[in-house]
Formats: structure tokens, sequence, C-alpha cells
């Protein structure tokens, strides 16, 4: 390739005195207690606040539970959550975003079947103007006709390119296997109905659930946790309402099945979903099943990562992880593999299922997945934005700071044997359903010779 | 805030370092930027420079594949790598306890890599499928960091697709992995960097201590891949099988990142002055008053700004209905842009600009990852790592005439076009 001479692949991967010893881990200084306020105001916000000074900025996250069972409900939220910021009593759609550009602010709203998420940040200095927009949002929000209509047409535009990204085909796919026709599953709303949706309806949405009851607020940054939940009192005092936001109901328990294939003719890759019951961070064998996540899928050095990526290459991203809804947790498996080795892969991705029961994980793989969940979950809250984000999740389920702050000690006393005991309850290959979205023509006959495969409607 | 201490050197084996600390978490950012990028590798190896960065991973003298994974995550940290125009990154993050293994991971590979075959056909098909996620599975896949630069510039270095294409991904052998490695990533062509929790001696020793003995090999001489500009306005044509809605990309050549670094900035000023938030230039005219388009972005840099050399890439791309041209959103960009020049942004339009790109910049640096990227990358590119400290006063210093004289340089007449069209007008 080069005209230069150089050496031969060989002699580049060894040198005069060989191969040398890995250095030893030095000693771990615990990470500094932050200040923090856990509290709940007048309007029923839960708010938790913490000071973290490392750079002059402040995160926020606001949570709001926003289930709703009408037919509608999901295009009427997904127009709410992109209309809401385009004006006020107060202010225009212009007048919000200079106020807080010039505090170099940043805020964002995304809807979800379980909540509508505000995110925010802005320069510590400007969170009074901060708040005072947020408060302006939540309870003088507009939404003005021709806002409504525009934020319509133009989520109608990015509809129709969300339903022609593969991860999204997936993602529907395998809600409707799961969870069949529960409300949870409607997370991309359809065209058809967001062209229906009228500016009341928001406006009365809004009134009906954007609430603070059972509603949770996270600001972690260069602030006073004090001083900032006096402001929210003064602030958010106008947003009250004897009514609490509307929590989405229970989910089914997850029952294993056959994974269903569903037909995407043309695709030059397969997405590979599977899902099974787990179990909620405060449930006391959590951390034993945390563990023997990050050994099946969980981490790069997982079985499943170095079977079907490192091993065989039959995919770029192998991963499986939790996801918590509500009450309930579950654990999803999942892949993109090339079309010829899809069968291949899922044939892969069941054996390592079952072998992680039953060649359960040895002492060396526990401690590697307990020093990765410490370490990374270090590495995670050191940052603003990864504490804030941390702590809304956890916020969101009831938990705090506190669990937040015990969780290493928790994965640093899971033995050995509860993770395996873990593996072998959860990750049986039986307790799995999912999908295969891929070219039917092509991986069809495989996945049949595989077993365990539905063909048909979702 | 005090301006964060910096501790630059280099070692006799040519390579430089950077010491960040920063006591306020436990935690380590290490980071290898070799000054190799997609721009370098040759041709008839498409893709080869991102190639290689999978074969990195796979193993070096004192490791066996797969045990770099292990020992970074058994650690308790992260890790990643990429590929850019004209660099490439090694990083890790972890507890502060585990700075020394760090260090050594990297060294080792630095000194001794295994390059097998059989890792290289495994990665050649773990980077294809990477190409099929990204590329040829999704919906404006490549649009427009592979789809613009065929357009806008004429040599291989320039217009080529970095991600490669299979048929040179699949010819590339181990000889060019030997021949690669050993002309680009020698000590003395590399940045490492090192930021967070620990204490500057002891940082050093480490250093000396795993580096010490890679041995020195010249660097390469550095490349230029300027060529001229456009003299006409260029138009390019992709019919994308799996997009729903037609697009545009326009590309602008731009001030040299380096050698021009204030109108440089002023090009970002202006991409924030044009896109960034609903009171943007642009964001008012084609998404709130005309209506005709889904969504707008500009920027410096095809990834994001201060990762390339000269030539570099200014580019608008825009979201559109099937029922509007492209070169309706195509004059009323140009009339924006006018605009600008002729009636430069008022002080308001500058400040939020300039908040927001400060508040941005913050919290960027409050991640371990990208201060440590950050650091390396100004190193490698700049020569001045402590640059990274210097930049928000550098940006707010940026005049509404530098901006009006920015805008003024996007001639119509000098630039890129390329056209996206789903096929057959739907899509699977």
């Amino acid at each position: 390739m080069t005209a230069a001479t150089h050496r031969s692949a060989e002699e580049i991967g060894r040198t005069e005195r060989g191969p040398r010893e890995v250095p030893p881990l030095g000693a771990q200084r615990a990470a500094a207690e932050l200040s923090h306020v856990d509290t709940t105001l007048a309007n029923g916000l839960r708010v938790l606040a913490v000071r973290k000074d490392t750079v002059p900025l402040v995160e926020l996250r606001l949570s709001i539970p926003f289930a709703g069972t009408d037919p509608l409900h999901p295009a009427t939220a997904e127009v709410l959550a992109e209309t809401i910021v385009t004006g006020t009593a107060r202010r225009d759609r212009v007048a919000i975003d200079t106020e807080l550009a010039l505090i170099g602010g940043e805020l964002s709203t995304v809807v979800d079947p379980e909540r509508l998420a505000v995110s925010a940040s802005a320069l510590a200095s400007g969170l009074p103007t901060l708040l005072d927009v947020l408060a302006d949002l939540l309870t003088e929000a507009s939404y003005v006709d021709a806002e409504v209509a525009r934020e319509s047409a133009r989520l109608i535009e990015r509809l129709a390119i969300a339903r022609t990204q593969p991860r999204t085909i997936a993602r529907e796919a395998l809600q409707r296997r799961r969870y069949g026709n529960h409300p949870v599953t409607r997370e991309v709303p359809e065209a058809e109905d967001v062209a229906k949706v009228d500016p009341a309806a928001v406006r009365q949405l809004h009134a009906n659930a954007v609430l603070p009851r059972n509603s949770t607020l996270v600001i972690v940054g260069d602030v006073d946790p004090e001083q900032v939940v006096a402001d929210l009192e003064r602030a958010l005092g106008g947003w009250a309402s004897d009514k609490s936001a509307n929590v989405l109901p229970d989910l089914p328990e997850l029952t294993g099945g056959d994974v269903l294939l569903v037909p995407r003719p043309g695709a030059v890759q397969s997405q590979l979903r599977l899902s099974a019951q787990a179990l909620r961070r405060t449930d006391p064998r959590y951390a034993h099943l945390q563990l023997a996540n990050l050994a099946y899928g969980g981490y790069f050095s997982s079985r499943l990562v170095e079977n079907i990526r490192e091993d065989k290459g039959y995919t770029y991203s192998a991963h499986s992880g939790f996801e918590f809804t509500g009450n309930t947790a579950t654990l999803l498996v999942d892949a993109d593999t090339a079309t010829d080795v899809t069968a291949a892969a899922l044939l892969e991705t069941r054996y390592e299922l079952a072998r992680l029961g039953l060649v359960p994980p040895t002492a060396d793989e526990v401690e590697s997945v307990r020093q990765y969940a410490i370490g990374s979950l270090g590495i995670s809250t050191s940052s603003q934005t990864g504490l804030a984000g941390q702590l809304s999740a956890l916020a969101q389920t009831g938990l705090g700071f506190e669990w937040l702050a015990g969780h290493p000690e928790r994965l640093a006393a899971v033995t050995a044997e509860e993770v395996a005991e873990a593996a072998l309850d959860f990750f049986a290959p039986h307790r799995f359903t999912g999908v295969v979205v891929g070219d039917a023509d092509t991986i069809g006959r495989g996945l049949e010779a595989v077993g365990g495969v539905t063909v048909g409607e979702a | 805030m005090a301006v964060p201490e910096l501790h630059r050197f280099k070692l006799d084996n040519g390579l430089r370092v950077v010491l960040a600390p920063d006591p306020t978490a436990p935690v380590v950012g290490v980071a290898v930027h070799y000054d190799v990028g997609f721009r370098s590798e040759p041709e008839g190896r498409t893709g080869f420079a991102h190639l290689f960065e999978h074969l990195m991973f796979q193993g070096s003298e004192s490791l066996e594949k797969l045990a770099h994974f292990r020992h970074v995550q058994s650690s308790g940290g992260t890790f990643n790598g990429s590929t850019h125009p004209d660099y490439t990154d090694y990083y890790e993050v972890l507890p502060a306890a585990a700075l020394e293994r760090a260090l050594f991971l990297e060294a080792d590979r630095m000194r001794a890599p295994k390059l097998t075959q059989e890792n290289l056909a495994n990665q050649i098909d773990v980077v294809k499928e990477e190409i099929r996620l990204n590329v040829l599975n999704r919906p404006y896949g490549g649009f427009p960091w592979i789809l613009l630069p065929p357009v806008l510039y004429s040599t291989f270095a320039n217009a080529h697709n970095g991600y490669g294409d299979f048929v040179d991904l699949e010819q590339a052998t181990l000889d060019d992995c030997a021949a690669f490695f050993d002309t680009f990533y020698a000590p003395a062509n590399a940045v490492l960097t090192v930021a967070g929790d620990f204490e500057v001696d002891r940082a050093r020793e480490l250093v000396e201590k795993h580096f010490g003995d890679v041995p020195f090999r010249p660097a390469p001489p550095r490349r230029s891949f300027a060529e001229p500009r456009p003299t006409e306005e260029l138009r390019g044509f992709h019919s994308d099988p799996r997009a729903p809605l037609p697009a545009l990309a326009v590309g602008y050549r731009m001030p040299d990142p380096v050698g021009e670094l204030d109108a440089y900035l002023a090009n970002l000023v202006l991409a924030g002055v044009l896109t960034d938030g609903d009171g943007s230039r642009l964001q008012q005219r084609l998404v709130h008053r005309d209506a005709i388009v889904t969504d707008i972005g500009a920027g410096a840099g095809l990834f994001g700004p201060f990762e390339a050399r000269d030539p570099d890439t200014f580019s608008i791309t825009a979201i559109h209905a099937p029922d509007v041209t492209g070169d309706r959103v195509l004059k009323a960009i140009d009339e924006e842009i006018d605009l600008l020049a002729a009636t430069p942004p008022d002080e308001r339009e500058l400040a939020k600009v300039t908040a927001r790109w400060v508040a941005g910049m913050h919290s960027e640096h409050d991640r371990m990852v990208s201060r440590t990227l950050a650091l390396g990358s100004f190193e490698l590119l700049y020569e001045d790592a402590s640059l990274v400290h210097g930049l928000a006063d550098r940006f707010a210093a940026v005049t509404a005439d530098d901006v009006a004289a920015a805008a003024k340089a996007l001639r119509p007449d000098s630039r890129a076009v390329l056209v996206v069209q789903p096929e057959q007008g739907g899509s699977k």
C-alpha cells in the first residue's frame, strides 16, 4: 500500500522484551458527598435538588405521568409536547427562545405512553429566568391555532421518517408482541390521528394532565439546594391542582412465547428483539439480576457480544438491558444482524440465554461485571447531565439520592451464587418472547428450522 | 471559574503528552489521538482508517483478543474509538484507581498490536454490519457526510466514502495493515491525553514508564489535502430507496480551521444565527414563516467543528415536503444569507448564540470523555490543548461584521448542492 518499507504484521506484534504484566489497580477514592434536598412542594410536586458545581450550569428534569386511554391520546399528547414551547399569554415562540438563549438555555419536551418529560439546562446564573419560563409554560401555554396546525404538519412529516427507521419498526412490532393493545404500545402516534388533533383538545389535555401531583422535578448543578427549593416553591406556586397526574396502568406480566417474524421485504439487515420479565430496582435480588444481565449482554465484554460480534461477526452491536416502566421491569435483548446470518444469530442468542443459567458466570466474570457496574455508575454520575438523568429515573419510581449512594455497596455484596440463581431464574429461553424484523423470503426458512418462530401478524 | 491547569510535554520518542488534573470526581480519562484519518487512506482502500481502528482493539503483544475490552471494563471503565477526517482517537474513562492500567493498555497497542488474518476477516464482517446499520438499511443513511463530499470535492482524499465500499474493505490485506501501522501509528504521530483525578508527578512517571520505550519512528510528513474551491455551483443527485421525504444538503468551503481560526469561529456563529433555536434566521423563515421544511440545520464540519484541518465544509441540510421543490428551499436559504450579508446581526442575536455556545462548551467539558477528547484533538490539530479553554472568549469576540462577512462568503457559484429524492416516491 505504500512504497516505503515496513515491518510485517508479525514483526509489529512482538518486541524483544516480550509480553508484559498488566498493572494492578491502585486505591480508589470515594466520590465526594453532595449536598441535596428531597422534598415535596405545596402543590404536590416532588423535588430533588443537588449541588454539583463542577461547571457553572444547572440541569433540570421534570417528569409528569401522562397516561391516557382516549384513542387520540397519543397523537394529542405528541402535539402538546411539540407545541408547549410555542407561546404563552406572556411570551410568543420567539420570545421564549430568546429568553432561554440569552441565559445559555435549552428546553425540550418529549412524551411517551407513560410520561411527559421536560429537560432543560442553562447557565446557573440564569436559573430565575429558566424557572420563570418553565412556570409560564406549565400554567399559561396557549396552543394558538396556527402553531398547533404547523407543528402537527411537521410532526406528520417526522412520523413518516420515523416509521421507515428499522429500529422504530422493530420497536412497534415488539411492543405489540409483548403487550397486545395496552396503551404502552402506542409510542409513535398514527399520522392520521395527528391530523385530527384540534387545538381545543390540546388545551384540554394540558388542563387535565399537566399536573404537579405525582410528578417529579430534579435539579442538579451549581446551586444551593435549599435555595432552589424555595425558588421553586415561589416560581411554581401557581401550578396547582387537586387532581393527580395520570399514571400508566400496570403492564401485564410477560410470559414467554415464539418469536414473531415480521416481514420487511428487501431489508439488508434484520432486527432481533427478545424480552422477558425482570425485577424492579427495589427488589432485593435486583443487584443480582443486574450483574447477571451484564454478564449476558449488558456490556462489551459480555458473552453475547463476544460470541456474535467478536467471534462470528454477525453484528455490529448486540446488547441486553433493563427497561423500567411504571412498577415493572423487563429485560430487552437486541441485535441487528446481516440478513444471511439472522437465524444463526437467533440460535446463538438463545444458546447464550440458556448457557447463562446452566454454565453460570465464573468468579472472574462476576468480579468483572461488578467492577463495571460500580465504575460505570460512578462515571455516569460524575457529570451534571448524567447525575440529573439517573436521579430523574429513580425519582419517578419513588427512589432518590440514597438509593444511588447505596447501590455500589449492594453491588459489592452480591455473591457468585446469587448471580447464578438469578441467571437460572430469569434468563431461561422459554421466558422470552420477541420479534425478528427482516426480509422474510431470505430469513424465513432458516428461522423455521431454528424453531420457536411464528410467521404472521403481530 | 479558574482556568484548569494543563501540563504539556514530549517524550524522547516524540509522543506529545497533555495532563489535565481535576480532582472533582474520582474518575480519569485517557485518550490517544493518532494523526491519521480517512483522508489519508490510500486509493482503492476506502474505509481503511476506520477498519484499522477496529483492529487496534483486537489484541497486542501482552493482550489476547478481547483482553483490552475486559481489562477496561473489569476495572469499572468504558472505552471506544472513532475515525475522523484527520485523526483517529482511542479513549477510556475509568475510576481513578485504573489510571496505570489504562496507560498500559494504550502503550501496549501503540508498541506492538497483534494484527492477524483472523481478526482482520472478523472485523471486516463487523464493519460491514456497522455500515448496513448506519447507512444501507436506514433512511438518509450517510446523509450528508458520505453523500455531500463527492459533490463538493474532486480529489480522492476529500471526496471518497470514509466508511468504505464493501469491495475495498474485502480486499484489505494484513500487509496493508502493517504498512498503515508503521507509517501512521508512530508515537511521534500521536498525542496522549490524561484528564481527571491524579497527581501530576505520578502521572508523568507512569506515562514515562509505559510509553517511554515505545521505539521512535519518524512521523510521516503531513500531506496537504488542499484543492481549489469550486468555480461554479456543483450539483449531485442521490436516490434513496428508504427515505420518505426529499432532502437537500448544501456544502460550502470554509476558512482554514487552524490557520484562520477567528474566521472559522465566525462561521460557527453564523451557523448559530442561521439555525440555532426558534428565533434563528432560517428556522424563522423556512420552518415557521414559509413552512416549507420539516427541519433545517447548519454547521461547520460534517461531524461537528474542530475535527478537520483545511479544507473543511460548512453545510446546511433540510428535509422538506414532496410538494416543495429543492430549488424553492435553496432560494429561500439564499435570500436569508444575502440578507445577513447585507445587514449584520444585531447584538442580541449574537449574545444568544454566544451564551448558548458557552453553556454548551461547559456542558461538554463537564463530561470526562468529551473533555479528554477535546484536549487531545486540539493538541493534535492546533498544537495547543489550552486553546480549549480560550475558545469561549474567542467565540464571544466574533463581531456582527465578521458574521456578515462569513455569510457573504457562502457564494452560490462556489458550492455543492446535493438533492436526495425518495426512490419511486415511497419507501419500505
